[in-house]
């Protein structure tokens, strides 16, 4: 005969079996293409963590300053940066090429004499930047109004729900180049919300501002399945305020949603940042960002493709990399996934 | 005017041209320098060759220029088409070189007989000559021609025709123009007068442009826009879509009557097509789909054209410049310190390799554009001093800044948003950090940069724009771009972007004005010092002399640049 202590305690198995959350780790740490897609993702934060090391002591230059009369050393001697054409007519002029020596001008020149590796580099830390925050406050965001839209339900949420639907109306990209038009000019003042017109935090705004349907709405659906479930209910019934109910019993059951969201909104809001840089109205010059360099490099494309192809590399692979890791979070916080014989 | 801008834009500049004196006759082409042309264009109007007649011309371009009225459009594109098309009674002589600044008579059968001090031109009508509808050009379509450019609003009717009598109502109303004793024709004689209020030494200049153009006096009297109106060169068009095409086909009334002024042309059709990339463009004239292109060909092509197609591109210099405005009125370029550290500090070697190269383009140390009336060789703002550019000298524009106290203040700079203006800008920005200030760039539409810089109302404080000649007089630089009468705060039409305005330069410019009412050769002595004397007040940064490259198919013949309308189109061959 057990006594009640004995039957009161946890079963050894139960005991050891780990959280949701160590459970998720574990087949993440199984999915070799997410592990693969995270380590490449370190590699390239890490890489662009370093650009003012680059830049200031190996490259020694500086990436914002034009260097049209610049010189450099190639094989013992000096050669402009921009090379006047010196045959035929002599028309145009041709930035240097890639030396392939990491001491200077690794990857060429661009248009402005400037080292396109430091660029680079810069220009990675501005990209993941602006992805990574505009994903995190559209995230964030989204999260938040879906989960209000979906528990509150009723006048509150055909509100929410209306407007999310006007956002979702515009072509996203329509969109965005709108708004950055528009504040590029002036930038952007909410009540005690200021950012100035050049501030890389105005791009981040603008993309998290137009993605927060793409996460509330999803949100909004599985919060209202949630809330007819026993323990939500059972919560209210306890008396519990709708905050404290939304805090504690809806939020950690959508968490893991938001979790997935995350880097797929990542590399969405990097593509959409490299869209708006290209076309101008997203990160201003003279600061860099892979979108910038490629619009840099498209009057060289004939003569000069790295400048170009170099940035739109960078960006394919992370995003790509980006969606992979996605996946496999996907993967692992969903028990379905797994049912259907998912990692 | 921009290049290819529509010229809304001068209708503020007017009454400062038209006030002075005495008489003037035909151009003068003394006192300009040796254009540095560094290829094509003959001298002298070569005999027409029957040989070579015939064919289709295939003209390309990335965009139509708009409304086809030749008393309307105010494009390089277009009145550069307008040379082998429409006629007035004078024309700049078609030929190459710095003679093709002379005005010749053209429907006029002789140079206007210039009487009462200067403010009456009496010409007398060429016989014999018809619109492309056959109907023959009488002295009544010359007078509605005139009463046309007001009642369609060209936009040189404020600036260029201002002066004629009856223009101030004109102006007003439009509608019920009737220049009654402006403009009188006297049909039994042949004869036109055109009566001034004033006299206006560069009034011939002001003839021989599109704007006054001879159409028949039952045109529209409103922009006739797409519709094609009749001609008297050789050349009508067929049919005109601006998203598609422009088809020119010869005008079977026309017959030579004057070889410099109004030639026949080669080719029997000419096909202008439009909507194609500059890339694409490049592509057709090397593979001879396209006999030409409109468009400047993109920075990594040049050098590609420069030697593979070496003779078939032809680089011309341009009587234009490229220049950074100054507001003269704000923080912080109100200080005269700061304004010259920018003339110092801006190096035009960089800016000359940002365009294209030194083939492409010259540094530019005055108003006045070389090879041009009142152009002297004298550098105000180079290291070490000289008659022309050499280095910029940074550590004194850097002292200038210091001694202004104007370092660390905001600097917006505006520049149009196509490659090579955001590339100059984007250089200006760099510079402008090294000298200690906060610049931002803003490029904007080219559609809408020019009109932007403008206004006042905008605070520019620096803008990267560029001025070509509307005729061969120094008046449409400094006068235009730098009078005070150019200055209108607040509006869209406010030429002085800079905002200067100095009284004293400005008399002097009447002066000068008046001088070359009886002595061009002094008066352009006068219009140099005046070039440097504002150049030490520095309102603008002159930064490059551009040039052209035409890039025509191995099968175009017979290349002639006018320096006064550029390419002419109807004098290249095909067979």
């Amino acid at each position: 005969m057990s006594t009640l202590t004995d039957q009161l305690a946890v079963p050894e198995a139960r005991r050891r079996s780990p959280g949701p959350w160590r459970t998720a780790a574990a087949d993440l740490s199984r999915n070799r293409s997410a592990v693969a897609a995270a380590l490449v993702l370190l590699v390239v934060v890490t890489v662009a963590l370093l650009a003012p090391l680059y830049a200031d002591h190996i490259a020694h230059t500086n990436p914002f300053q034009s260097h049209v009369s610049g010189t450099t050393v190639v094989d013992g001697r000096t050669v402009p940066v921009l090379t006047p054409s010196s045959t035929g007519l002599g028309l145009g002029v041709t930035p240097i090429g890639p030396t392939w020596d990491f001491g200077h001008y690794f990857l060429g020149a661009d248009n402005q004499g400037r080292d396109v590796m430091a660029r680079l580099l810069y220009g990675g830390r501005t990209s993941l930047f602006i992805g990574v925050t505009a994903a995190l406050l559209c995230c964030v965001v989204g999260t938040a109004v879906g989960v209000v839209a979906g528990y509150a339900g009723g006048v509150v949420d055909s509100v929410i729900s209306r407007v999310l639907d006007v956002i979702w109306a515009f072509p996203v990209y329509l969109l965005a180049i709108c708004l950055s038009v528009v504040l590029l000019t002036d930038g952007l003042s909410l009540g005690p919300v200021t950012v100035e017109a050049g501030s890389l935090w105005l791009p981040v705004v603008i993309i998290a501002a137009i993605y927060v349907p793409y996460v509330a709405r999803p949100m909004r659906g599985q919060v209202l399945v949630l809330r007819n479930k026993e323990f939500i209910q059972a919560s209210i019934g306890s008396g519990a305020p709708a905050l404290r109910v939304m805090r504690r019993e809806v939020l950690p059951n959508v968490l893991p949603t938001a979790i997935v969201f995350l880097p797929l909104m990542t590399a969405l809001a990097m593509l959409t940042e490299s869209a708006l840089s290209f076309l101008s109205v997203g990160v201003q010059p003279p600061d860099a960002s892979w979108g910038t360099i490629i619009e840099d490099g498209l009057g060289l494309l004939y003569t000069r493709p790295t400048v170009t192809i170099a940035p739109g590399l960078l960006i394919a692979l992370t995003t790509a990399a980006l969606n992979v890791l996605g996946d496999g979070v996907r993967d692992a916080l969903d028990p379905s996934a797994r049912l259907r014989g998912g990692v | 005017m921009p290049r290819t801008t529509r010229r809304t834009v001068l209708a503020a500049v007017t009454a400062a041209l038209a006030l002075t004196a005495t008489a003037c006759s035909s151009s003068d082409d003394s006192g300009s320098s040796d254009p540095t042309s560094t290829a094509s264009g003959d001298a002298q109007s070569a005999a027409f060759q029957p040989a070579h007649k015939g064919g289709t011309l295939k003209l390309v371009a990335h965009a139509a220029a708009g409304s086809l009225d030749p008393q309307v459009n105010y494009t390089l594109q277009y009145w550069q088409l307008y040379q082998s098309m429409y006629d007035g009674l004078l024309a700049f002589k078609k030929t190459g070189g710095q003679e093709s600044f002379t005005v010749v008579p053209d429907l006029a059968a002789a140079m206007p007989v210039v009487s009462d001090g200067g403010k009456t031109y009496t010409f007398t009508l060429r016989k014999g000559i018809k619109f492309s509808t056959g109907k023959a050009v009488t002295t009544d379509d010359v007078v509605a021609s005139f009463q046309r450019i007001f009642k369609v609003s060209s936009p040189t009717a404020g600036t260029f025709y201002n002066g004629i009598v009856g223009a101030d109502a004109c102006l007003k109303t439009p509608a019920s123009c009737t220049l009654a004793k402006g403009v009188v024709g006297d049909a039994a004689a042949g004869t036109v007068t055109v009566n001034l209020t004033a006299p206006d030494p560069e009034f011939t200049y002001k003839l021989a442009v599109p704007h006054a153009s001879v159409l028949p006096k039952d045109s529209p009297a409103k922009d006739a826009g797409t519709t094609p109106l009749p001609t008297t060169g050789p050349y009508m068009a067929a049919s005109y879509d601006p998203n598609r095409a422009l088809k020119l086909v010869r005008n079977p009334y026309f017959k030579e009557w004057s070889r410099d002024a109004q030639p026949q042309a080669y080719a029997d059709d000419v096909d202008y097509t439009f909507g194609q990339t500059v890339e694409s463009e490049v592509t057709a004239v090397q593979n001879g789909s396209a006999d030409w292109m409109f468009d400047p060909p993109p920075a990594d092509r040049l050098n590609e054209i420069g030697t593979t197609y070496a003779s078939q591109a032809h680089v011309n210099p341009l009587t234009a410049f490229w220049y950074v405005t100054l507001n003269v009125n704000s923080a912080p370029f109100n200080n005269k310190l700061a304004r010259q550290a920018i003339n110092w500090a801006v190096d035009r070697d960089a800016v000359v390799g940002l365009y294209g190269g030194k083939n492409l383009a010259s540094p530019a140390c005055t108003i006045l554009p070389p090879g041009f009336p009142g152009h002297v060789d004298k550098c105000q703002y180079t290291k070490g001093g000289g008659a022309t550019w050499s280095a910029p000298d940074l550590a004194k524009a850097k002292a200038l800044v210091k001694e202004s106290g104007t370092a660390g203040q905001e600097v917006g700079i505006v520049v149009s948003d196509d490659e090579v203006n955001k590339s100059i800008g984007q250089y200006l920005q760099s510079l402008l950090t090294q000298l200690g200030y906060k610049a931002t760039l803003k490029p904007l539409s080219a559609n809408i940069q020019f009109t932007y810089i403008q206004n006042t109302k905008n605070k520019v404080q620096l803008a990267l724009t560029s001025w070509y000649q509307d005729y061969p007089a120094a008046s449409d630089f400094l006068n235009v771009l730098l009078s005070c009468a150019s200055y209108h705060p607040g509006s869209d039409s406010s030429i002085n972007i800079s905002g200067f305005c100095d009284k004293g330069i400005d008399a002097r410019m009447q002066t000068a004005l008046k001088t070359g009412q009886t002595d061009q050769k002094a008066a352009d002595q006068q219009w140099a010092t005046i070039d440097q004397d504002i150049m030490a007040q520095s309102p603008v940064v002159p930064v490059i002399n551009p040039k052209i490259i035409d890039f025509t198919s191995k099968r175009v013949g017979n290349y002639r640049f006018s320096k006064q309308f550029y390419m002419l189109v109807g004098q290249l061959w095909v067979k």
